[in-house]
């Protein structure tokens, strides 16, 4: 019983998901929703506002140099979680 | 492993491997990578010494105290710069608006404060990359 539930809810998820794939909008496609009026101002004004050629590093250092804060904040609690779950079982083992 | 080519191709190639990952970091606001990627570079680069010669060796070229040094120390320059910002003009990580001299776009020292975010990234994500893979392979041993 509990499996034929899992397959139902399972089978209902993929037709969910697969569905939801063949709405998006193709890659690549100009009429993405992602080519709006920011990626034209960050194209136009990065290289006079930062002085960085280089587009995505004005874009993840300058204007959004805070989110990279929050991923080099993951990389730290990432490297946090292994050192003490990996060094306190060798500690115990001893 | 103790392989006679292994080790010398090693010794060849991870200084320019080193290079390579520094060039990347240090021309991140120039052309395409950047910290996250320099730094993956610098990191793979001590992984392949690792492999090469054993944890004892890689040990005494990166000591896990160094190591967990430019991390932390990475992280705190990283907030440091935006500090600056901050107490200057109320703008965290504020580029030409907290006086960092952008210079003219495309020589080596230019974009304000971005190349010295990209240092602290580059250092961080080598020294992560590092720590995690001596930390694991500690554990087999």
């Amino acid at each position: 019983m509990s499996k034929l539930l899992t397959i139902l809810v399972l089978a209902g998820l993929f037709v969910i998901l697969v569905g939801s794939i063949l709405r998006m909008p193709s890659l690549g496609s100009i009429d993405n929703p992602s080519y709006n009026e920011t990626t034209t101002y960050y194209l136009e004004h990065a290289v006079e506002e930062t002085g960085s050629l280089n587009v995505i590093a004005a874009i993840i250092t300058d204007y959004r140099a805070f989110d990279t804060l929050g991923e080099t904040t993951v990389l730290f609690t990432s490297i946090a979680a292994v050192i003490s779950v990996l060094k306190s079982k060798s500690k115990g083992g001893h | 492993m103790d392989d006679l080519i292994v080790k010398t191709i090693t010794r060849l190639i991870v200084p320019f491997i080193q290079l390579y990952g520094i060039y990347i970091v240090l021309h991140g606001h120039l052309s395409p990578g950047g910290g996250f990627s320099g730094g993956a570079i610098l990191g793979a680069s001590m992984i392949l010494f690792t492999l090469s010669f054993g944890l004892e060796e890689a040990k005494k070229k990166v000591p896990h105290r160094i190591s967990m040094l430019v991390e932390t120390g990475g992280i705190l320059w990283y907030i440091g710069v935006g500090m600056i910002g901050f107490i200057s003009v109320g703008v965290l990580w504020g580029n030409k608006i907290a006086g960092f001299d952008l210079g003219e776009p495309g020589r080596l020292l230019s974009a304000g404060m971005i190349p010295l975010l990209t240092l602290a990234i580059g250092a961080k994500v080598a020294s992560t990359m590092i720590t995690l893979f001596h930390t694991v392979i500690e554990e087999d041993e």
